[in-house]
């Protein structure tokens, strides 16, 4: 008994040691300024950097106001749900001063002192300037103030406490702002600032840890996000043709290109954004991908590429390559037998090839599958996606429009089909776990009550 | 090689190519004209018809995918002399102007109440959005499909027509 009671109470004096180990100051509140008390110029910088930095797709939920926040951002470890940053004075964020802002964006504390989760990704945006923390501290609080207050997290303990983020911090995040390079010119060092930075890119292109954080050594390898796999933005990536800088800023900027189809899942809304910002910010960050995987210099360019279809460069471009079936020796042993394939051929055929092998081009036709990333990915699960649940822009906007076969296409005739896909559009191996993918598609999409056919 | 078709409860031996879109088969081969062509590209909505109780675009959907499955198009529903509860509120709410997007637009609103009977209106315009109307009676398909919901839970006697 004696012997329990000193234990708790040693735990409790070790869990107040480090929760004053962890605390952090409140800031205190001040009245809210007026609109009128913030420089125009830094305002409009503000709102350039809020759209590179994805801002509205966070912090607005779904049919609401802009930036209310309250949209449920689900992780690994439970629903996370992004706050108000309107300057509401009561559940916004009207009494931060810009010292409290800064530091949540680059520190992530809250005015009151609490922890931030990151699934706000201040691990990037540490590396903002002060100017530019100041520029969007000017554009948020003079957005229109609406009273929203955000819903609880659903997480269960101990995560649910923020002093447990502290934990996180002290394993994995450094607090750093961007040093540019003096090997490099002002146009990348402004892409690589903006990339690592506000744009937050590597919190879905880049691999995450158990604990959800970034593998800083597989920086842009490939993540995942909201059941989408955000491809490799490094010399991985699996474009089946290699991406140049003028491709990347052509496709970030109107959310599609005709050698690469057109953005889907999250990253439309990331591509509907950067059609708003400075096109020079957009060419910078093109020219910093393009370096990241491989292609920096324009001299460069096609001189990459040592896997797959694009490694087999001999190829004429856009012809389709020689069919890889069984027997070749190379399949695994998930290799498809040729009644699969000929189902899969037989469904292209009906379902697929008049918009996808037909005569209207990109965005309103389909993309021929020699040219499309989510057939030459690792993972099936963005062309299932995309199969099952069509492609749609935005709500509100103009855009692609692929109808879903959900409701239409079985499991074995979807698998058949994404077996053909595979073999006959590239050379790579067989995918080996469709199945499982599909049913995950096929959840997701009813848990979202997705009404879409 | 005749597929065999379940629509409206009744097995169809069907001769035609396989790659052959459903829409296609129904009015041609079957002429049951209910589903609509408007862009034979799934996006308008006007062919939809209900598989398994979910909402589909026939004219993308090739007959070879729907063997076994069970079909449903608005001869399904019910009849000119004894409309089903769908139909029925359609004509009650005189949801239809050109007419043409009406089919598609039950079609979905059937498939909606088999799974929620009783939907809100933003349920009810969540669902339907896939089917566009270019008259604009947008307010009247809504309460049509309300209506309908009423109807289907078997509610109707309880509550009075509202006057228009």
């Amino acid at each position: 008994m004696r012997a329990v009671l000193w234990t708790v109470l040693c735990l409790l004096v070790l869990f107040a040691l480090f929760a004053a180990w962890a605390s952090r100051p409140a800031i205190h509140p001040i009245e809210a300024p007026l609109a009128s008390a913030f420089d125009k110029a830094d305002v409009a910088r503000g709102a350039n950097l809020a759209a590179i930095g994805n801002c509205n797709n966070c912090h607005t939920a779904p049919g609401g106001r802009a930036f209310a926040g309250g949209r449920a951002v689900p992780t690994p470890f439970g629903i996370i749900y992004s706050t108000n940053i309107t300057p509401d004075l009561m559940t916004g964020i009207g009494q931060w001063s810009e010292a409290a802002f800064q530091r949540a964006l680059r520190e992530g504390v809250d005015r009151e002192g609490g922890h931030l989760y990151p699934a706000f990704p201040y691990d990037h945006f540490t590396m903002l300037s002060d100017a530019d923390c100041r520029a969007l501290y000017a554009y948020f609080m003079t957005r229109e103030a609406v009273r929203a207050s955000t819903p609880r997290n659903v997480l269960p303990f101990p995560i649910n406490l923020r002093e447990v983020v502290a934990a996180w911090k002290a394993l994995y995040f450094r607090s750093q702002r961007f040093q540019p390079d003096p090997k490099h010119d002002a146009t990348w060092n402004r892409g690589a600032y903006l990339v690592e930075g506000v744009g937050h890119c590597g919190a879905c292109h880049t691999p995450r840890n158990p604990l959800g954080a970034e593998k800083k050594t597989h920086a842009l390898a490939g993540g995942e996000v909201q059941g989408w796999n955000a491809y490799a933005l490094d010399r991985s990536s699996p474009a089946p043709v290699a991406w140049t800088a003028d491709s990347l800023y052509e496709y970030l900027r109107h959310g599609w290109h005709p050698e690469h189809g057109v953005a889907r899942g999250p990253m439309s809304e990331v591509t509907m954004n950067l059609g708003k910002v400075d096109e020079s910010d957009v060419r910078a960050i093109a020219k910093y991908i393009a370096w990241q995987m491989g292609a920096a210099d324009e001299q460069a360019k096609g001189s990459r590429g040592t896997s797959g279809f694009r490694g087999s460069a001999s190829a004429p471009e856009g012809s389709r390559p020689p069919q890889t079936r069984q027997g070749t020796g190379e399949a695994p042993q998930s290799s498809p037998s040729d009644s699969t394939l000929g189902q899969g051929a037989s469904i292209y055929l009906g379902a697929c090839e008049s918009c996808h092998n037909g005569t209207r081009p990109l965005p309103y036709g389909g993309i021929d599958f020699t040219l499309s990333t989510a057939i030459n990915a690792a993972s099936p699960r963005n062309v299932i996606n995309v199969t099952l649940h069509g492609l749609h822009p935005p709500e509100g906007t103009r855009g692609s429009i692929m109808p879903g076969f959900d409701g239409a296409i079985s499991d074995d005739d979807l698998e058949a089909l994404l077996m053909y896909l595979r073999a006959d559009f590239t050379h790579k191996p067989p995918w080996d776990d469709i199945a499982d993918h599909i049913a995950a598609a096929r959840k997701a999409v009813h848990e979202e009550g997705d009404s879409w056919p | 090689m005749a597929l065999i078709l379940n629509i409206n409860g009744h097995p169809h031996e069907i001769a035609t190519d396989p790659h052959t879109p459903l829409l296609y088969v129904l009015r041609n081969d079957l002429r049951l004209n209910a589903a609509k062509f408007g862009c034979g590209l799934g996006q308008c909505g006007a062919c939809t018809v209900v598989i398994d109780g979910d909402p589909v675009f026939s004219c993308v959907v090739p007959i070879m995918l729907l063997q076994g499955r069970k079909i449903v198009t608005v001869e399904g529903l019910g009849t000119v002399e004894a409309p089903g509860p769908v139909q029925q509120a359609f004509i009650e709410k005189q949801a239809a102007q050109c007419g043409y997007c009406i089919p598609g637009m039950m079609m979905r609103a059937y498939a909606l109440l088999l799974k929620m009977p009783d939907p809100s209106p933003e349920h009810i315009r969540a669902a339907l959005e896939p089917n566009l109307c270019r008259c604009g009676t947008h307010m009247r398909i809504v309460a049509a499909v309300a209506r309908a919901g009423e109807l289907m839970r078997g509610s109707a006697q309880a509550i009075e027509p509202k006057s228009r």
